[in-house]
């Protein structure tokens, strides 16, 4: 089959027909981020225009020195282990078990994917509803239970409260796993667990040496991806706790996110944001040298 | 594998785990309604007795409650109109673009594909401050069309990405034959090739409409007064002095019942989208 790309040299054309998308992305993506990297090294105030003045560096020294962003930032590495360390668990097993035949197969893969769907802001509602110190029904079975003595405040004291809105994100966030593992796991070829059982091979070890290889590229894709994603995102915490109790649940974007909404200090708030892009930086090249490797862009 | 697993087995390697799993997928869904459904107080016991699990006598009335304030219809109508306008802004704008990057190999093609999927990359704080700045100044500040530019900033790098891989999937001599039974390269794409990929693009838009409605972040800090749109309004709900959580629950199902129909509907094409190219959700 011979491809009808017309190869002329000096065709506009294509490029005509990117002009929308790429003009859209200029305006309203690359001018604002290149205005959010200026404010950075600027005292940009909201509500005090007549201090609004370049500063240089002195946004990021502050931060430096500033013991809310190391929390923040501290706070932000435990979420993404702790959260991606989840999702991928269950989502991990969530696959596997879809990915046997069963009667009602489709039904638990649909229902599996609503909270994918859920809005934050629900699910951040649900949880905190659920977690609730006096009336949360999470505390009210674990007492039926016999594993807790009585009601645990999860989001008001500051061991818990990081934890707790991890496991929100946890259940927002695993079906996301369980579907893109579950195509890994659909595209081994049964030959080679029949050849396994020939050789008589421990289900263990098929796991080990037939499962896992076959679908870690598609695992450590969907891992690079979502942890830009959950590095990212702040509507959960946000609402659950506001980063409290204190600050025990602040992180990077979320300071950056309270910075900018509530004290209107826009030039700090975007030195934050410059900050969580460098540390983004490495997962970005990462993502962009596997893009780069695989078929999709020929 | 064993061909004849015992059915105890089965039930308890297989079907016992994954209704689990379920349970801890829907749970939340069901307890938040039947609080909806139930009298405010009734659920709701001193801390350290049992809850009660089902109401005794369960009602709508919640439901009813939360629609004789104007405010959560006109919630209702912000969310729709802003999810409508961010889907056709963002299908309108992406659609010839990614037709360019399925269809056609030019100089700068890797470059400008990849620059549409890391700026989905950043994060969200970086855009929020300027787009607050900007909105403000052109005095579009806490409206509609606010949000629908603002929403772009993903709509246009998701939709771009996902339509070419939709694209893709057409066999590019379908191309050739329309530009032999007389189409020029843009009768083509038109009257042939778009009506091919119908189903995907709707798929893509489905989708902005879903990420649009659930959108929090911006809605927060660039909309409020005149605007308000549904995860605006259920948050703030909660910031009055006692949380009714008969109301908010009653109004967190309503306003996840769209979304989750219509994700039912093109679960299969996104997914299939989703998997094979390397696209961001």
């Amino acid at each position: 089959m011979r491809s009808v790309t017309i190869k002329r040299k000096h065709d506009l054309y294509p490029y005509a027909l990117l002009t929308p998308a790429v003009a859209g992305a200029v305006a309203i993506i690359f001018i604002p981020m290149l205005f959010s990297f200026v404010l950075s090294f600027m005292n940009y105030v909201l509500h005090r225009p007549q201090d609004h003045a370049f500063v240089f560096l002195d946004n990021y020294r502050r931060a430096l020195g500033d013991g809310v962003f190391r929390i923040a930032l501290r706070n932000t590495f435990i979420w993404i282990v702790g959260v991606i360390g989840l999702q991928v668990s269950l989502g991990f097993v969530t696959a596997l078990f879809l990915n046997r035949r069963f009667a009602w197969r489709g039904l638990a893969r649909a229902l599996i994917l609503i909270p994918w769907v859920t809005p934050s802001v629900i699910t951040a509602l649900m949880w905190r509803f659920m977690l609730d110190g006096n009336t949360g029904i999470i505390n009210d079975l674990l007492v039926r239970v016999g594993i807790l003595q009585e009601y645990v405040p999860w989001l008001a004291m500051s061991s818990t409260a990081l934890p707790a809105v991890m496991v929100a994100l946890m259940w927002q966030g695993f079906p996301f796993f369980a579907v893109m593992i579950l195509a890994g796991l659909q595209a081994i070829p049964t030959e080679l667990y029949e050849v396994a059982d020939v050789d008589g091979a421990k289900t263990y070890q098929k796991f080990f040496r037939i499962t896992l290889p076959l679908v870690m590229p598609v695992l450590l894709t969907t891992i690079l991806l979502r942890t830009i994603w959950v590095a990212n995102s702040l509507d959960i915490i946000f609402i659950m706790t506001g980063g409290g109790p204190g600050y025990s649940s602040y992180t990077l974007p979320l300071y950056s996110y309270i910075r900018a909404y509530r004290g209107l200090d826009f030039g700090y708030a975007a030195t934050i944001a410059v900050y969580l892009t460098i540390l983004l930086i490495a997962l970005i090249t990462g993502y962009v040298v596997k893009v780069l490797k695989s078929e999709d862009m020929y | 594998m064993p061909r004849h697993e015992s059915f105890a087995r089965r039930v308890l390697t297989l079907h016992i785990p994954v209704l689990l799993i379920v349970l801890f997928a829907v749970g939340p869904y069901v307890w938040s309604f039947i609080t909806s459904i139930s009298l405010p107080g009734q659920m709701m016991v001193r801390a350290g007795e049992a809850l009660r699990y089902f109401p005794e006598n369960p009602t709508f009335s919640n439901y009813q409650r939360l629609f004789d304030r104007i405010q959560f219809f006109s919630n209702l109508t912000d969310s729709f109109v802003v999810a409508t306008l961010a889907m056709l802004f963002g299908l309108c704008v992406s659609l010839t673009a990614s037709f360019s990057f399925s269809r056609f190999r030019f100089w700068g093609r890797r470059y400008l594909m990849l620059q549409f999927l890391v700026i989905n990359m950043f994060p969200i704080v970086l855009l929020l401050i300027p787009l607050f700045v900007i909105t403000s100044r052109l005095g579009i500040n806490d409206t509609h069309i606010a949000l629908v530019l603002a929403y772009g900033t993903f709509t246009i790098p998701f939709s771009t990405w996902m339509m070419t891989s939709f694209f893709n999937a057409i066999p590019k001599s379908l191309d050739e034959q329309a530009q032999i039974d007389g189409c020029n390269r843009f009768t083509a794409m038109v009257r042939i090739i778009i009506p091919i990929a119908m189903p995907g693009i709707a798929a893509t838009g489905i989708y902005i409409f879903i990420t649009s409605w659930n959108e929090f972040v911006f809605a927060s800090v660039l909309t409020g007064r005149n605007v308000e749109t549904i995860p605006l309004a259920l948050q703030r709900m909660v910031g009055q002095h006692r949380i009714a959580w008969e109301l908010l629950t009653a109004g967190g199902v309503i306003s996840a019942i769209p979304v989750v129909v219509l994700f039912f509907f093109i679960q299969k094409q996104l997914i299939s989208g989703m998997t094979a190219g390397a696209v961001k959700a």
